[in-house]
């Protein structure tokens, strides 16, 4: 063992703590829900996690995974192509597509995989990615593993991307691709614009609904649906690990010659177990609820309603938007900080954003929204920020 | 020319040949018949760069200009010539 | 959308190759739990069939096993079925630390990160703790998840011929100025079932001062006398820098993996390894499923030893029979056919037969070294490795190479 890395890695660290970066964890001693049991015993209400329809401890979701688990068994051991695929994978392909209005999906172990393995296959070095400045990590890893050329444009700026477009009209294809909400501001992408560019300059669109699938729309189907291009976005990616039950895994929908070159080509699909049994059994179960009733769509867009305008009422400077993201901006950093922890305090469980996850300057706090949040809790919170704002001093 | 595809023959041999009863000559393809993966390519490539003193651009050394011995000695021709 | 019939039909002619030359490659759907015996639809269609399974990475028999079952439904009545947040905003549960601890204490670590599969884990360990002023030295046939993450690293890359120990002594004196120099080997190679000589490495990285990284995934829980893995079978327990392993075969088989090692390392990770930080970690009934695991493996060696009865049984009716096997003593046991044709009729025949397993060819295995590779598990029991070998023979009878040299057999099929 070389003493002196471990050293180096020693100082690392320390920077790393110094420039008040290091990232600690909180443990939860409970199932994820509205209500979390923290390692000191406190219970406190949750308003950070991606559990928008509240489904991550539904009793029906996880009877379903039980059941599911007690027919098919704990794992796969196996990639698909050898021994791996179970006749609930089709299923849930199938189901998927159906719910998201495409012709065929392909699961992936998560949707950080789906995107590490969707660009490669597709584009070549004569080819083009088109990203927006934002987009979510995943895909500036996916895009670092294709050899496509790559042109950003600014965040959901029109101009910028038909700038990208013209500058790359010598490419092969184009793929423009964007998240469908910004997990960190919560505004939704421009996808009819952006389908109106593509269609004028004969690119093709992907979004990243990751923070959308499930609540986003009118039945929930995600931004496409929210805008009305479903059959004009031509790739999806999404996950099942935040409003679909929160587990794990994620999946690439559209064109069926699209997908069956994926499962021949994309990486971590060939070379990674699935999904396993239980997590499949119960993200079918999420599909099966959110196809005969939109309900929880409707309840925590009205909930993120009357958070969104109760904090404004209560003078906080809030992100514009139209999500169950809720962006409180508090600007400086140690600001952000102090004021999630008083919050803790009282029994609110948010999260400070800082650089370098936003921009410098641009801390806040991202409260999160979900359907199981009672309409008690949410005024709570409200309540909660509003004295914490006033004994800050911070309130407009 | 012949110094240049003896120097690489020889490498390459040296480098990637797992068992002696394969044999491999100038025109064995390299890459596309598994002997060197793309992967380990790069070393044969800084191979080269340190050995003849040359810098080659990534978007030359492909697979394909790389798959045969007589390719790369090409190659390598060219770039010591343009130096 | 510009999804033109001009761009479906290059997509289609794309698989179409693929169709014609042969590599496209067919899922077979399976009606069962994964276990020795499953039920396979294939072609997709056909009525199922019942067949004994020796193509799964299923080694101790855990996939399906009633224990593991009970423990994840227990894991999900207690912690709930997912964590919608990542590790470091409200995704972290006491489950995922007692876990971590486990692993660490299995291993003989100092410390251990999930990651949501072993694929992740190497997708993101090299580049949270390796700069440019380092090299990776790895051999040439690690798995291709490890390739993935050396290619997402700006440090140097370079490799040494497979278990060749000469030549990655060569590297280490070639690159003896670099500020770190990591060794990237496999414990147990999957496609050969042959071992890294690990006592040897670890040698040669002490007398060089290079770090050692193992990729344990198809070792963890059986190799080894308590089946700790290569590392266990070669003394050099806590001389590992760094371990990546799968709770995804072995293991129950589930999904998840990890980096285990250096406490320092494993703490870089957690600060800086991509899929660790932009994604979900393992969800609760999977995690509650690998402890039940790591709990029932550190009080018996029962499974392993009997993984390990099979394995040795296997191999020796196979050579009695007169196949030619790739050398090991794994439970994954390659019998070389050498051409790619000869590879896939023979798998098919076996699966007339009533056995699953499968043909590897290039580019998976080498240029003329096609192979049938099986793959034992505890699950099997002697009378389904008789019937199995029983096909074998009767099918290694129809081709006429039973007793055949490598030469005879090349002769007769090609390669």
């Amino acid at each position: 063992m070389p003493k002196k890395i471990y050293e180096e890695i020693r100082e690392q660290l320390v920077s790393i703590k110094d420039a008040g970066m290091f990232k600690t964890e909180r443990v939860l001693n409970s199932a994820q829900g509205n209500e979390i049991t923290l390692t000191d015993g406190r219970i406190v209400t949750n308003f950070c996690a991606n559990n928008y329809l509240g489904l991550s401890n539904n009793p029906e979701v996880i009877k379903a995974a039980q059941k599911t688990m007690d027919d098919w068994g704990f794992g796969l051991s196996s990639v698909r192509f050898i021994c791996g695929t179970q006749d609930i994978h089709k299923q849930l392909e199938d189901k998927v597509s159906q719910f998201l209005g495409k012709e065929d999906t392909i699961l992936f172990s998560s949707c950080f995989d789906a995107n590490g393995g969707v660009f490669e296959p597709l584009l070549h070095p004569e080819s083009a990615v088109i990203s927006d400045a934002l987009n979510h990590a995943s895909i500036i890893d996916g895009v670092r593993l294709c050899k496509a050329k790559r042109f950003r444009f600014k965040h959901s700026d029109m101009e910028d991307l038909e700038e990208m477009l013209k500058a790359s009209h010598d490419c092969k294809y184009r793929l423009i691709v964007t998240d469908g909400v910004f997990s960190m501001d919560g505004d939704i992408a421009k996808l009819r614009e952006i389908c109106d560019l593509a269609d004028k300059y004969d690119a093709l669109v992907m979004v990243d609904d990751s923070h959308a699938t499930g609540y986003v729309g009118k039945t929930g189907r995600g931004t496409p649906e929210y805008w009305g291009v479903t059959d004009r976005v031509d790739i999806i990616t999404t996950t099942f690990g935040k409003a679909l039950g929160g587990a794990a895994g994620g999946c690439i929908s559209g064109q069926k010659d699209v997908i069956s070159l994926l499962r021949q080509h994309a990486r971590p699909y060939l070379f990674s177990n699935t999904i396993p049994p239980a997590i499949v059994g119960g993200v079918l179960k999420v599909l099966d609820m959110l196809t005969n009733s939109s309900k929880l769509v409707r309840k925590v867009k009205s909930s993120a309603d009357i958070f969104r305008q109760g904090m404004i009422d209560a003078g906080f400077d809030i992100v514009e938007g139209n999500t169950a993201i809720v962006s409180v901006m508090f600007y400086e950093e140690p600001l952000a900080i102090k004021v999630a922890d008083r919050l803790l305090e009282l029994g609110i469980y948010v999260i400070g954003f800082c650089f370098p996850v936003v921009p410098r300057g641009k801390a806040r706090i991202r409260v999160q929204i979900s359907a199981s949040h009672t309409e008690k809790e949410v005024q709570e919170c409200i309540a909660a920020f509003e004295k914490v704002g006033k004994e800050m001093n911070i309130l407009k | 020319m012949d110094a240049i595809r003896d120097a690489v023959l020889e490498y390459v041999i040296e480098e990637y040949m797992e068992d002696q009863e394969e044999e491999i000559t100038f025109d064995t393809a390299l890459i596309s018949g598994g002997y060197v993966d793309s992967f380990s390519m790069l070393s044969l490539k800084r191979f080269l760069e340190t050995r003849y003193k040359i810098s080659l651009p990534d978007n030359r050394a492909t697979p394909e200009a790389f798959d045969t011995v007589n390719k790369i000695a090409d190659l390598v021709m060219e770039f010591t010539a343009n130096k | 959308m510009a999804y033109s019939d001009k761009i479906r039909a290059i997509y289609d002619n794309q698989i179409q190759t693929m169709v014609d030359g042969g590599i496209l490659k067919i899922e077979r759907y399976i009606h069962s739990v994964q276990d020795a015996e499953i039920d396979v639809e294939f072609p997709p269609g056909a009525p199922l069939k019942r067949v004994i399974n020796i193509c799964s990475n299923n080694y101790l028999g855990l996939s399906s096993h009633p224990a593991v079952v009970k423990a994840a439904h227990e894991g999900l009545d207690a912690r709930g079925y997912g964590m919608s947040s990542v590790r470091f905003i409200c995704g972290t549960q006491d489950i995922h630390k007692i876990l971590e601890e486990k692993v660490t204490e299995f291993l003989g670590t100092e410390d251990t990160i999930l990651f949501p599969s072993c694929m992740d884990a190497n997708a993101g360990v090299f580049e949270a703790i390796l700069t440019e002023e380092d090299v990776m030295i790895s051999d040439r046939l690690v798995h291709a998840s490890l390739i993935d993450g050396i290619r997402l690293c700006k440090a140097m890359t370079d490799s040494f011929k497979h278990s060749d120990m000469k030549h990655l002594e060569k590297k280490l004196i070639l690159h003896a100025d670099k500020r770190v120099k990591l060794v990237i080997t496999d414990g147990v190679y999957s496609m050969d079932g042959d071992t890294a000589k690990l006592d040897e490495m670890v040698a040669l990285c002490e007398k060089y001062d290079a770090m050692l990284l193992v990729d344990e995934s198809h070792a963890s829980g059986f190799i080894g006398k308590t089946g700790r893995g290569t590392h266990e079978k070669y003394g050099v327990m806590g001389k590992i820098d760094l371990i990546t392993t799968t709770f995804g075969k072995g293991l129950g088989g589930a999904s998840g993996g990890c980096v285990s090692g250096r406490k320092e390392l494993v703490e870089l990770c957690r600060q800086k390894a991509r899929p660790y930080l932009f994604s979900n970690t393992i969800a609760p009934p999977v995690v509650a499923g690998v402890i039940s695991v790591l709990d029932t493996l550190s009080k018996t060696t029962e499974r392993r030893d009997k993984l390990e009865i099979n394995a040795n049984w296997w191999r020796q009716g196979l050579l009695d029979a007169g196949f030619i096997l790739q050398p090991g003593d794994t439970p994954i046991v390659p019998v070389m056919l050498f051409d790619a044709k000869l590879s896939q009729d023979f798998a098919a025949d076996l699966f007339a037969e009533g056995v699953y397993a499968i043909g590897f060819f290039f580019p998976v295995v080498p240029n003329g070294k096609a192979r049938i590779r099986t793959q034992i598990s505890a699950a099997h029991d002697r009378h389904h490795l008789e019937t199995a070998l029983a096909a074998f023979i009767k099918v290694g009878k129809k081709y006429d190479i039973l007793g055949k040299t490598k030469n005879e057999v090349i002769e007769m099929y090609g390669h």
